[in-house]
């Protein structure tokens, strides 16, 4: 024992072992301060997936459920209204492939949408968010344009868009509708908020 | 250990004090035998204003937050009721909203006087590490009092800010969303907000305000010759270049603080809202999440680094855009604090620096100004291609500087400091 009995390596493991019992106790109490940002209880409760019943949305209808404060539209269309908006591209629509990210990823093709038949989108202008008008019928009047192929039309400063959500050129808004996240649970329900994957 | 031979007063209350308190000795140490170069110039004055803005900001802040009301429902007509019926509520505010702006103007020549004259040289990278984290502290502060007044351009500014993280792959989504504590920025989101901008940031700020001062006082502060005073001293040990701070420099500086305060008292009585500048229009209407705002731009001070952020419209290493924008703007903060080891020029000040490195400043200064207008307006492709440009040149001007400083033929340093 040298150093006046000083025991150099027994003291230098004390002081090792008592630095990382202290780490593992900061890391345990920063824990709950870390944590705590997470959305509270109440905030997941508002924020809670929606689930819509679409058995009564006849072909053609549209029905509109409520989720994180926004309007989602879901709509049955008909084999003619798929046609028409697949007849669509390059050339009157904006993004017709869906370039910029305003869906999840699972959300592909022309139609954007799970099944072909039922699209579901937020119905929020990407200009000004203002709600556009469900105009499905061809040639609806009002909406500015002949040859209308049937779609959305926002009244306040004249956005348009095709069934699928797409944006047309030269109009206000940017970009595409928005597709909330959402799977099918069954044949009737859909889940609006839920992933399919997390399904 | 008590050092012995701290100075002390000889008799009386003080000598009570300095015998339990080291008053005397840190009044020597940083005011009255503070030796600062004699030779200091207008850029010399922003340090003192930038303290005296911190003090603006801390008083008016408290004040404010004795009758705001950190809510969603609340925030909006508690601030137009500071403006219109708390007595003085609308100068309190006026004062710390302007002074947001002129703590950035007065940061910015700050950070301009380092540049040319080399204040971030050895041994003051440390005083320059610290200055940039206050730098990045204040942006996060400012950021944040921008959401608390809960109007339009406060929501959507932080709506596109916060939604740039999750622009990171993999944790983006999840990380943003941790940081609003909600789904959309919400009260939660302001909520947090009004503690980390009234209690948590202004502390750390103040804490590092203090080790900023203690580390120039260290080592001494440097001055448009760049020269070392400490080099050449009288018999007593004083520098013979240094001036005492006190009562020089305070004298001095009070000259610069009056014309200072002259010209924020015009801003705050006829001009409050800058222009639109200060306070942004659409900041006049109450925030709604469902009405996006025509044209989304940041704060002025914020506008450089956003033009960069926009100027990233291409991606590659296969990498998005988005995300390699947030990069760049971060990178563009970031390079700052390595300064200090990418200037190998032998001299520290522009004034002995060859034409290169003056070119280069130059150069730097006009894209970051291009830049800060680029930021507030919409992008167009020739806008775009400019701010491409900008930003390139931001960027060589600190990635290039190992090989410029030391390429350039340097002029001789002077062994005393010039007038």
């Amino acid at each position: 024992m040298a150093d006046n009995g000083v025991n150099k390596g027994r003291r230098r493991f004390l002081v090792g072992a008592t630095s990382v019992v202290g780490a593992v106790g900061a890391v345990g109490v920063a824990v709950p301060f870390v944590a705590s940002w997470q959305p509270s209880a109440k905030a997941r409760a508002a924020g809670a997936p929606v689930q819509a019943d679409i058995s009564k949305l006849e072909p053609g209808q549209r029905m509109t459920v409520e989720w994180r404060g926004r309007p989602i539209w879901i709509i049955n269309r008909t084999p003619e209204m798929i046609e028409r908006t697949e007849a669509l591209g390059a050339d009157s629509l904006a993004d017709p492939e869906s370039e910029v990210p305003q869906q999840p990823a699972y959300i592909q093709g022309g139609l954007r949408s799970i099944r072909p038949e039922i699209g579901v989108l937020i119905g929020i202008c990407t200009h000004l968010g203002c709600s556009p008008l469900y105009r499905p019928e061809p040639d609806a009047e009002g909406v500015g344009v002949s040859n209308w192929p049937g779609g959305f039309f926002c009244p306040c400063h004249g956005s348009r868009f095709d069934l699928a959500g797409r944006v047309f050129s030269n109009v206000p808004a940017p970009t595409n509708l928005e597709v909330p996240p959402y799977r099918f649970e069954g044949d009737d329900i859909i889940v609006v908020g839920e992933d399919e994957e997390s399904a | 250990m008590a050092n012995p031979n701290k100075a002390k007063a000889e008799s009386g209350i003080m000598r009570w004090v300095d015998d339990r308190f080291p008053a005397t000795q840190m009044m020597q140490d940083h005011l009255t035998k503070y030796y600062a170069p004699k030779n200091f110039n207008f850029f010399y004055i922003f340090g003192v204003l930038a303290l005296l803005v911190l003090v603006n900001q801390i008083l008016t802040g408290v004040w404010l937050t004795m009758s705001f009301n950190p809510s969603a429902e609340g925030a909006f007509a508690s601030v137009e009721y500071i403006m219109r019926d708390v007595e003085w509520g609308w100068l309190i505010r006026y004062m710390h909203t302007t002074g947001a702006s002129a703590f950035f103007v007065v940061i910015y020549l700050h950070m301009f006087r380092g540049l040319l004259y080399g204040s971030y040289r050895a041994p003051r990278e440390l005083v320059w590490i610290f200055g940039m984290t206050i730098y990045l502290l204040l942006m996060a502060e400012a950021f944040m009092g921008y959401l608390l007044p809960w109007g339009q351009m406060s929501y959507w500014g932080a709506q596109v800010i916060i939604s740039l993280f999750s622009a990171i792959p993999g944790i983006g989504p999840d990380l943003a969303q941790w940081v609003r504590g909600d789904f959309l920025i919400s009260g939660i989101t302001l909520n947090r907000f009004f503690a980390l901008h009234v209690v948590a940031l202004p502390i750390v700020i103040l804490a590092l305000v203090v080790l900023h001062i203690i580390a120039l006082h260290e080592v001494g502060s440097n001055n448009p010759d760049g020269i070392d005073i400490k080099q050449k001293k009288d018999e007593t040990g004083k520098p013979l270049d240094g001036i005492a701070f006190h009562p020089y420099y305070t004298v001095k500086d009070l000259v610069g603080i009056a014309i200072f305060l002259f010209v924020f008292s015009v801003v705050v009585f006829y001009f409050p809202e800058g222009g639109g500048y200060f306070i942004e229009r659409p900041n006049f209407e109450p925030a709604n999440p469902l009405k996006t705002p025509d044209h989304i731009a940041p704060v002025w001070y914020f506008t450089p680094f956003y033009a960069i952020l926009r100027a990233i419209t291409f991606s590659f290493f296969g990498l998005d855009a988005k995300f390699l924008g947030v990069l760049f703007m971060g990178a563009a903060i970031a390079v700052l604090f390595v300064l200090p080891w990418l200037d190998r020029s032998p001299v520290r000040s522009m004034r002995y620096k060859g034409w290169m490195s003056k070119v280069m400043l130059l150069l730097f200064c006009i894209s970051f100004v291009i830049l800060g207008v680029l930021g507030v307006l919409p992008s167009t492709t020739g806008r775009t291609i400019l701010a491409q440009v900008c930003t390139a040149i931001y960027f060589a001007f600190f990635l290039l500087m190992p090989i410029y400083t030391k390429l350039e033929k340097t002029k001789p340093v002077p062994e005393r400091v010039t007038g």
